[in-house]
């Protein structure tokens, strides 16, 4: 199916089901429970599922096939965002130019700053990335405020050029589409106390992200991919195999820098406005934290460590001490403040130590991420469901890049 | 003329000349053998052959072309393969994969950036690379993950990756070194047999004098950076000078 191969076909199958049902997965809970607050199948969150997911699967064929660490990744989502809104303020609210141009100028961008960065290797290949993004992002800040709009960013306005639409009313907001489809359009669905919730912008977006990952799925398996788990492995290996690496590592840039680009173009046309802070340099190390959460090298990984992330920067980050407190209310008194006290520095503005701490422990734990401990979960049940026919049967490890 | 000369090589590391002009002369399809007690220069000059190592002054010429100043994937190309003496391969990759790479570098050249081949159609060069594992007999083996192997395994799946190139010139660092007897005399008659089937020129590097004097159509001892003496090895055998390098060694 596809040019996949039987078990990359599962896979990918099972990624097209999982995103066309996502409104209804991600609303396990009705409406008036208090566990509603754990439901996130509201758009804007399932927008930044799938828009991450890209971001998070570029990013690993860089990373995960070639090993070199970019720490600068931000730089290039921040040159597609920008790129998108201005085809938005020059040509049309429509999304496809903005996308289109957004991959090529980060495309562009990253074919530069590749170029130099992969001179070195190593640590000094990281702190160059980073340096170039950091740049980026202080241009964007200042110099450069005339296309960046500098600290306020840039927003479609009612009276910019836009040659191929009509001109707007005054007064109103000019909103992204496609042919009259509006990204922000939903359908609603209420089932007894459940609410679904399917909007446009996420379908867009998630088309896009399958897109993306069959795309990367054909690239780990091509001899393309093959060369970049050499680079990875050995080097010089290849190097006195007969094999140039540098342009096989460049290639692996720009295309995780286009990857990069597709995403901020993306962002904005969920969200049509874009400023600086989205090239800092913690945008860019949230990156590499979901590679590595997910499972760097792998297939599936780094959109599983963007779900995770952005599942917990969006609901963990919303749990405050009076929704505890209501959790806790059947204990007694002094044991409830106890355990809120407990509790609370892990939450609302605190998420950020629990996702250090699920990141250490995965690093430290199951260094494959996310997918290693599914691997071995099922490992596990495998053993149990067959091990009293054979006891070897349970040791049936993944393939390297699956 | 030889497939590969090289002609007055020196290089210098701080206080240490370690080549001093250096003069080899390899015949094309011959086996020539390097021996010499360790710190001699012999693995240096090795490194100055696959463009590790640039010499300080002199020059190397392959098959008429110099391989001084071009990069490692350059001189691969020109048809030079080499067998590291501590196994270089791609160790989170599986045997055939590792055979593989090479394979592809052979047909397409430095680079062939294609993301959407895939691996699965190239049954060409999958059969080949399977042949070629089975010359070194790692048939059954072919979906181990490479670090897995032992280290006798490890030196044949390089030599396989080497072969799977077929190279004009292999150059060989010491290929049996850790290896069983067993073990030994199977590389040696895998080298016999490739060198008369497929006419490869090897240059190799290696202390066990049974595995010299069963391969060498000529042998060089290098002591201290320099050509003690270049000859056959019916007359190395008795050398005074040879004696003298390696008695001196031991004495030391």
């Amino acid at each position: 199916m596809l040019k996949l191969g039987k078990k990359d076909a599962g896979l990918f199958l099972f990624v097209v089901i999982i995103t066309l049902l996502a409104p209804f997965i991600l609303n396990p809970f009705p409406e008036s429970s208090a566990f509603a607050q754990f439901n996130a199948g509201y758009p804007d969150l399932m927008q930044r599922f799938v828009i991450f997911g890209i971001f998070a699967i570029g990013f690993n064929i860089l990373f995960g096939l070639t090993g070199y660490l970019s720490f600068g990744h931000a730089a290039f989502l921040g040159v597609g965002s920008y790129a998108a809104i201005w085809m938005m303020k020059l040509l049309t609210m429509n999304v496809i130019p903005a996308i289109i141009a957004s991959v090529i100028f980060a495309g562009l961008f990253s074919l530069v700053v590749g170029y130099i960065s992969l001179r070195r290797s190593g640590i000094y290949f990281s702190i160059l990335t980073l340096a170039f993004a950091q740049m980026s992002f202080a241009m964007a800040y200042s110099v450069l405020t005339p296309i960046t709009g500098g600290e306020t960013g840039l927003q479609p306005k009612v009276n910019d050029p836009r040659i191929f639409d009509g001109a707007l009313a005054e007064g109103t907001t000019p909103t992204a589409g496609l042919f009259g489809v509006k990204m922000r359009d939903s359908l609603e669905w209420s089932v007894g106390d459940w609410l679904f919730t399917f909007n446009f912008g996420y379908y867009f977006a998630a088309i896009m992200m399958l897109a993306a990952f069959y795309v990367s799925i054909r690239i780990f398996r091509s001899p393309f991919g093959m060369m970049l788990r050499g680079v990875k492995t050995n080097q010089q290996r290849l190097n006195y195999t007969g094999l140039n690496s540098k342009p096989y590592t460049l290639a692996a840039f720009v295309i995780s820098g286009m990857y990069a680009g597709l995403a901020g173009g993306l962002l904005v046309a969920m969200d049509t406005q874009v400023g600086p802070e989205r090239m800092f340099w913690t945008a860019s190390g949230e990156v590499v934290l979901m590679a590595i959460l997910g499972g760097a090298g792998t297939l599936i990984g780094p959109v599983l460590g963007a779900g995770f992330i952005k599942y917990m920067e969006n609901i963990v980050s919303k749990i405050n001490d009076t929704i505890l407190h209501q959790w806790f209310y059947w204990l007694p008194d002094g044991l409830e403040d106890a355990v809120v006290a407990m509790i609370y520095p892990f939450i609302g503005k605190g998420w950020h130590l629990t996702l250090g701490i699920m990141f250490m422990a995965v690093v430290i734990f199951l260094p494959g991420g996310l997918v290693e401990g599914g691997q071995r979960i099922a490992g596990w049940v495998r053993g149990r469901f067959r091990g009293k026919e054979s006891p070897t049967s349970g040791k049936a490890a993944g393939t390297p890049a699956e | 003329m030889g497939i590969l000369e090289v002609q007055n090589v020196n290089k210098r590391f701080g206080g240490l000349q370690a080549l001093n002009n250096v003069n080899l002369d390899v015949v094309e399809g011959s086996v020539h053998a390097i021996i010499g007690p360790n710190g001699a220069g012999k693995s240096t000059l090795l490194n100055c052959f696959v463009g590790r190592l640039v010499p300080d002054t002199g020059s190397v010429m392959f098959n008429g072309q110099s391989l001084l100043g071009i990069k490692p994937h350059e001189i691969n190309q020109t048809g030079v393969s080499r067998v590291f003496q501590t196994p270089e391969i791609f160790t989170d990759l599986t045997v055939i994969e590792n055979v593989m790479i090479p394979a592809f570098a052979k047909r397409d050249g430095a680079y062939k950036l294609n993301p959407f081949k895939r691996v699965q159609d190239e049954a060409e060069i999958r059969d080949h690379a399977e042949h070629t594992l089975e010359d070194v007999g790692l048939a059954d083996k072919l979906d181990m993950t490479a670090s897995e192997m032992s280290r006798g395994d490890k030196r044949r799946l390089e030599m396989a990756m080497c072969l799977v190139q077929d190279p004009k010139l292999l150059l060989l660092d010491e290929p049996t070194a850790g290896m069983a007897r067993a073990d030994t005399n199977r590389t040696i008659d895998l080298l016999k047999h490739i060198g008369e089937s497929r006419g490869i020129t090897k240059v190799v590097i290696e202390h066990d004098m049974h595995v010299v004097f069963s391969l060498a159509d000529k042998i060089s001892v290098l002591a201290q950076g320099t050509v003690l003496v270049e000859d056959v090895p019916e007359n190395i055998k008795g050398h005074p000078k040879v004696r003298e390098a390696y008695l001196g060694e031991a004495q030391v």
